[in-house]
């Protein structure tokens, strides 16, 4: 009886101490993760508030405030100024239309190569994931030389085809695990009722995928707005470069006016950090998927 | 069902296109890199064959193996700082409350485009206005460092973005690895008397092994291949001092127009991440891999 409650004694402040350096562990390993958090998002604040400036504020004002009136005439000075508008709409239509394919035609490839029977499918299926470890760079100079030769540099086109086949491995990468796990019986039945292979990929399966479909769409447009190597490389006129290259340029121009850079910085980031806002977990489910399993 | 499934027609629909693009658009071009290696050749004039020539001198060409060099350190400092990415995902994995808040947070960098994260950079490496140098002039340091302008700071310089852009990356992976392994195994490590060192090394290391190794292929062959901040910030400079194999391919070939010799060096950057890949593969394979579930 008497030693008991001796012992309760003794285990009530070793607990309590034990618990207080669990919460001094926790305490610091949040002040680690936020300042790591910090540190990824700073540079982007910084780059917000200068974009709000005109060069004496940025140089008189510390970098971290911002000006009593921001300066949000940088922003409608380089859109139209700059070519931004034109570069900008450049980049969403070459997203748009290099994304959808790449989703049509790596669905239709995952599709054969998950559920057909031919020989070879693993062989081919072989091809698209090992392309995934080939540099861009040991494709860049014939690229550009046949592009060449059938008129394709300085063409839009040379572009959504090298968007399209870069991509096409990560896609089907994606894709793959979804279809493996995507039960048959439907299938199944469909072809028992004598449903067609088409009818039965258009109106069945690509439906039922949707939302790997919306988490490959995603990443794809992520990709190919912030693909810079080949327009740089093939596109050398203004009206068909994309924000990545233009931007590039502009700011070549205009080293010294640090609130229009900051400002077409800005306009060059924005879709990608709404997009983030609004569909992260789809963002972070792509890229997960898409990083390991090979 | 199989006689549908296995109609040739539909098969080859579905197929041939992007076959055909893969392979005219990444196959083709990669034979083709290692063919005008083979030639003297501007890119506009006839190609002269020259056989091994292109490849015997890109062996000789001491500002090629600098380069090499500058990417072979990126490549050692990136693989370094997997480390770091890993105790990260460790400590996000703990169960902590907003962990999936954060590793959104740290991703960020990563979904931006290379050309606005660098030309962000050169502003943030900015000699008299740039965050960097304003911090050290704060706190009483006269003479701050000119970082991309020095030919001794440019590449750790260039290397503190080029980690800041893929953090989350690393980080998203090995949480998703960590948060695999059943919390069983660590109540049952915990009820044994394992702290929680002991889990994280004995326990959550070994498990997430798979996952470390294809990280370390992802680290070193990126490195080695590496180009977009580089170009963008310092393209290359200042005198070479920090030229990577991808920036030095560039150069000679859309520069200096020497299609030929800049073949060359993309064909070696493609024999070097393939072999790279392929040792990697070999010295980090398990006899079994481990199976959980």
């Amino acid at each position: 009886m008497i030693t008991g409650t001796a012992g309760q004694l003794q285990s009530g402040p070793a607990s309590s101490g034990a618990a207080l350096g669990r919460k001094l562990g926790y305490g610091l390993l949040y002040i680690i993760l936020i300042l790591v958090a910090v540190l990824q998002v700073l540079p982007l604040v910084w780059l917000l508030f200068f974009s709000l400036k005109n060069n004496q504020e940025v140089f008189n004002l510390p970098p971290f405030s911002l000006p009593m009136d921001p300066k949000w005439e940088n922003y409608s000075k380089v859109w139209s100024a700059g070519n931004i508008n034109v570069y900008f709409l450049n980049s969403v239509w070459v997203t748009v239309l290099a994304t959808a394919l790449t989703v049509i035609l790596g669905s239709l490839v995952t599709y054969a190569v998950t559920r057909m029977k031919w020989k070879g499918s693993s062989f081919v299926l072989g091809l698209f994931m090992v392309a995934m470890m080939i540099p861009v760079h040991s494709t860049l100079i014939p690229l550009f030389s046949v592009y060449n030769k059938i008129g394709l540099t300085d063409h839009p086109l040379s572009l959504i085809f090298s968007y399209v086949a870069f991509n096409m491995p990560i896609t089907i990468m994606i894709l793959l695990g979804f279809y493996y796990a995507l039960p048959r019986e439907v299938e199944e039945a469909a072809v028992i009722d004598g449903c067609s292979v088409n009818r039965m990929f258009v109106r069945i399966v690509f439906p039922m995928t949707s939302s790997v479909l919306a988490t490959t769409a995603i990443i794809n447009m992520i990709y190919n707005w912030n693909e810079f190597i080949f327009v740089n490389t093939f596109i050398s006129s203004d009206i068909y470069k994309t924000l990545t290259v233009g931007v590039q340029n502009f700011i070549g121009q205009y080293t010294t006016d640090w609130g229009a850079i900051g400002a077409t910085l800005m306009i060059s980031i924005l879709p990608i950090l709404i997009t983030f806002l609004f569909l992260s977990d789809k963002i972070v489910e792509g890229i997960a998927a898409g990083s390991v399993k090979g | 069902m199989d006689k549908v499934l296995s109609n040739k027609k539909i098969i080859a629909l579905y197929v041939l296109p992007s076959l055909l693009l893969i392979l005219g658009v990444v196959y083709i071009p990669i034979i083709l890199t290692g063919y005008y290696g083979l030639n003297k050749w501007n890119g506009i004039s006839a190609m002269e064959f020259i056989g091994m020539e292109n490849y015997l001198a890109l062996v000789k060409d001491s500002a090629f193996w600098s380069s090499a060099w500058h990417s072979l350190l990126l490549a050692l400092f990136s693989t370094l700082s997997l480390v770091i990415y890993l105790a990260v995902a460790m400590v996000l994995a703990t169960r902590i409350k907003g962990a999936n808040l954060f590793r959104k947070i740290y991703l960020i960098p990563m979904l931006l485009s290379s050309v606005a994260i660098a030309q962000l950079w050169l502003k943030i490496y900015h000699p008299t206005n740039g965050i960097v140098n304003s911090f050290l002039e704060s706190i009483g340091i006269a003479n701050p460092p000119a970082w991309l302008a020095d030919t001794s700071l440019v590449l750790p310089a260039l290397f503190i973005p080029i980690l800041w852009q893929y953090a989350g990356f690393y980080i998203l992976i090995y949480y998703a690895a960590l948060k695999n392994i059943p919390a069983s195994l660590e109540e049952a490590a915990k009820i044994d008397g394992a702290n929680a060192l002991q889990i994280a090394w004995k326990i959550k290391l070994p498990l997430a092994m798979e996952v470390i190794k294809v990280t370390i292929v992802l680290a070193v062959v990126g490195s080695l291949k590496y180009f977009d901040l580089i170009y963008v910030m310092t393209d290359g400079g200042p005198n070479g001092a920090s030229e990577v194999m991808a920036s030095y391919m560039y150069r000679v070939a859309f520069r200096a127009h020497d299609f030929g010799y800049g073949s060359a060096i993309g064909f070696f950057l493609l024999v070097i991440c393939l072999i790279i890949t392929w040792i990697i593969r070999k010295l980090t394979a398990t006899k079994d891999t481990i199976q959980y579930s």
